[in-house]
């Protein structure tokens, strides 16, 4: 089978290629491009059920009618979605024989952050002589989860082996035509994770664990669901503080919640892409849909810190459907140099009694612009709705910006809103306050963002908490002269 | 311990310090009064080495080496404390974990370990202790919110934290009722042996009624006018600056 890319790549424009062609290539990766075939190719590729492509087939469809949305706050250059290859088997890194063969600034992050010397050896690829020890650890979670019911697999096997719950789900909570990076995500998703708690079944472990020895690469679109069912609690860890220089500019992920009845879902995010360099160079584009819906008295809340990328477009929102049910968004974006973040959150109340808290810290340094954009929703039937925004921010220099865009629309009169907003700058006094006490500029930064940041840290997991910190650091490194 | 030399310094261009001249030995207590705009927290600031203060002329050696050009923080290592007259608010950062950060960062300078925490513990409570300070207090945020009298008290316990080789007291006594003025003045005293020195900066004699300084030292347009001992100062609180003024020109 000797076609060569172009011939690919001409038989896909003629449309003259064939359903099942790819299962003969031996090649990984797709040729660039995206229409009908290729989304077909993707499907067949997985060996989706017919439902899954029509799925992704519609989505496509949708997406093709659409248009970019353009009112965030941010100045990029719209990406080429012809330029793109849209599938790619997870990249193998290079097998490195020792850590001496790595390159020594990944090294001296990881360092700084405190990650283990195997888990610098598994992060940068290099072969390990105690694999058998991380993967007995992965097997021990599993049948610790396996015993409870929990289901937590790669969105692939859960299409091959939970059809019924994947199909029930998928896309309820983000539409296929939500928005035009999640029309896109829905009909090219690579892969991504599924987690399903059974009723009554609360999560003994924080699925981050697991999930940070399994998951090595991060795919361009990841598709996530998450369903707790009734009087279920699971919390969940997405991400890494190590430093993924991922050479993929667009990420469009979607993540779906979805708790039922007296359920929760804790949701924490420490995203840590590449942002470019100092001159604003390269960085990854970050267009992610993450939405959660609460059904009665159940809970989500949403924790993110978000300290990479070149530009973030990030509202990770949630439906209060049920009466009594809570939404909760707590934020740290850290921006630096020529960074750019456009985030918050969504909290549409539709059922009664419901309550949402939003708190949300920024901190601009350098050129960078970081914006908080939010919506309130109380709707008519939204009775004793209640709502607490906070939102601060913090200004590093007289080159950065910080912006505020809180939208609130009530249509019951018994809600009970409350917005509070701040803006600081970290003072010189500040800094020679902490420069006498024998702590240097750089240090003393650190203390005074984490000092801001606390009432968000304090949400992450223990763990992630530490490392989080460290990683508020390492990102604001140089950016006082 | 501290020998200043003929120290000149200005801000923005603007002359404040006009040739100092001090001299304070291991041991000792030094107080420097002087009427408001005279320099006195200008030279605290120089001591501690604030960048917006350029020196001159003149030289400053502590522990006899030259520090001039030393950053805060290296003079913070070497063991200068300065207790400021107006302490800044760190929201989000508790009385505890600055002043762990503090000695930390000072002992990782001298290639020390950190300090173990069962260590830190029973001297931060022995210190809290000594300027009656209630654990409430330690777990609140550095300065925020806090009463006149509780940053000053916050202030000395960090010097007892630190143990600095010379204090440096910027107007500690402003803002306090004489309950706290006492419990702050009796923490230097306690601190202060044969091997530290303190220098007090007061425009009031008050202060100097509990912490006894050895010199007095009065300061007028940048310049040190007139030199004593604590007598001095009671003369400086019945009969003012003025007698100086006329003295000097």
């Amino acid at each position: 089978m000797a076609y060569t890319e172009d011939e690919l790549k001409k038989e896909l424009e003629t449309k003259e290629y064939e359903y099942g062609f790819y299962t003969d290539i031996d090649s990984e990766t797709f040729p660039v491009g995206l229409n009908e075939d290729v989304v077909k190719a993707i499907s067949k590729k997985k060996n989706e059920p017919k439902w899954m492509t029509d799925w992704r087939l519609d989505a496509f469809s949708s997406w093709k009618s659409m248009n970019e949305p353009e009112w965030s706050n941010l100045h990029y250059k719209k990406p080429n979605f012809q330029d793109i290859s849209y599938y790619s088997a997870p990249k193998k890194k290079p097998n490195l024989n020792s850590l001496d063969e790595v390159d020594p600034e990944l090294l001296k992050t990881f360092n700084k952050l405190g990650i283990s010397l195997k888990e610098q050896k598994k992060l940068s690829g290099v072969a390990m002589d105690v694999v058998i020890d991380s993967v007995s650890v992965a097997t021990t979670f599993k049948d610790t989860l396996e015993e409870k019911g929990i289901i937590f697999c790669s969105i692939s096997d859960a299409i091959q082996n939970h059809p019924e719950l994947v199909r029930k789900h998928l896309g309820t909570v983000v539409p296929k035509k939500d928005n035009y990076y999640a029309a896109l995500n829905s009909a090219v998703f690579s892969d991504g994770s599924f987690c399903y708690i059974p009723k009554g079944v609360r999560c003994p472990m924080e699925l981050s664990t697991y999930f940070r020895i399994n998951q090595a690469g991060t795919g361009q679109f990841e598709r996530t669901l998450v369903i707790a069912d009734e009087s279920s609690y699971v919390s969940y860890l997405e991400g890494c503080t190590a430093p993924s220089r991922d050479e993929n500019q667009l990420h469009a992920a979607v993540v779906e919640l979805i708790a039922l009845d007296d359920a929760e879902i804790k949701y924490s995010t420490v995203q840590n892409w590449f942002p470019g360099d100092k001159n604003g160079k390269g960085g990854v584009f970050n267009f992610v849909t993450k939405r959660g819906i609460c059904h009665n008295r159940s809970k989500i809340s949403w924790t993110q810190v978000e300290t990479g990328s070149a530009v973030t477009w990030k509202y990770p929102s949630c439906i209060l459907k049920g009466n009594n049910s809570i939404g909760e968004f707590y934020s740290i974006a850290v921006t630096n140099n020529f960074q750019q973040a456009d985030t918050g959150t969504k909290m549409i109340h539709v059922g009664k009694n419901t309550k949402s808290t939003i708190i949300s810290k920024g901190v601009s340094a350098g050129r960078s612009q970081n914006s908080y954009r939010g919506l309130v929703q109380i709707s008519p039937l939204a009775k004793n709705a209640r709502n607490f925004s906070q939102c601060d921010s913090l200004l590093m220099g007289n080159d950065c910006g910080a912006h505020t865009f809180p939208y609130i629309e009530v249509q019951n009169k018994t809600a009970q809103i409350e917005h509070e907003a701040t803006t600081s700058k970290i003072g010189e006094d500040q800094i020679f306050y902490c420069n006498q006490r024998g702590i240097d500029t750089e240090k003393a930064i650190a203390l005074i963002v984490n000092g801001f940041s606390k009432e968000v840290l304090n949400k992450l997991p223990m763990e992630f908490a530490v490392e989080a910190q460290k990683l508020l650091e390492i990102s604001l490194e140089g950016s006082v002269g | 311990m501290l020998e200043i030399n003929n120290l000149h310094c200005q801000i923005e261009d603007k002359p404040i310090l006009k040739g100092i001249n001090l001299k304070i030995n291991k041991g000792e207590i030094h107080a420097i009064m002087g009427p408001n705009g005279s320099g006195k927290s200008t030279l605290a600031n120089v001591i501690s080495g604030h960048e917006d203060y350029e020196i001159t002329k003149g030289n400053i050696y502590f522990k006899d080496q030259e520090i001039n050009e030393l950053s805060p923080e290296e003079r913070a290592h070497a063991g200068v404390f300065l207790s400021f007259q107006y302490p800044v608010e760190i929201p989000g950062v508790t009385v505890t974990n600055f002043i762990k950060t503090a000695i930390n960062e000072s002992r990782k300078s001298k290639g020390q370990e950190e300090m173990p925490s069962s260590e830190m513990l029973k001297k931060i409570r022995e210190k809290a202790s000594l300027l009656e300070i209630d654990s409430n207090f330690l777990s609140r945020s550095l300065n925020q919110g806090f009463s006149g009298g509780e940053k000053k008290r916050n202030e000395i316990f960090q010097m007892a934290m630190m143990e600095p080789e010379l204090a440096v007291l910027d107007e500690t006594d402003s803002g306090l009722d004489i309950d706290a003025l006492k419990i702050v003045a009796n923490g230097v005293i306690k601190c202060s042996n044969e091997n530290n020195s303190v220098l007090v900066i007061t425009h009031y004699q008050r202060l100097l009624d509990y912490i006894v300084p050895d010199f007095v030292h009065i300061i007028m347009d940048g310049k040190v006018v007139k030199s004593g001992d604590k007598d001095l100062a009671k003369k400086i609180e019945d009969i003012g600056y003025d007698w100086l003024k006329k003295d000097n020109s």
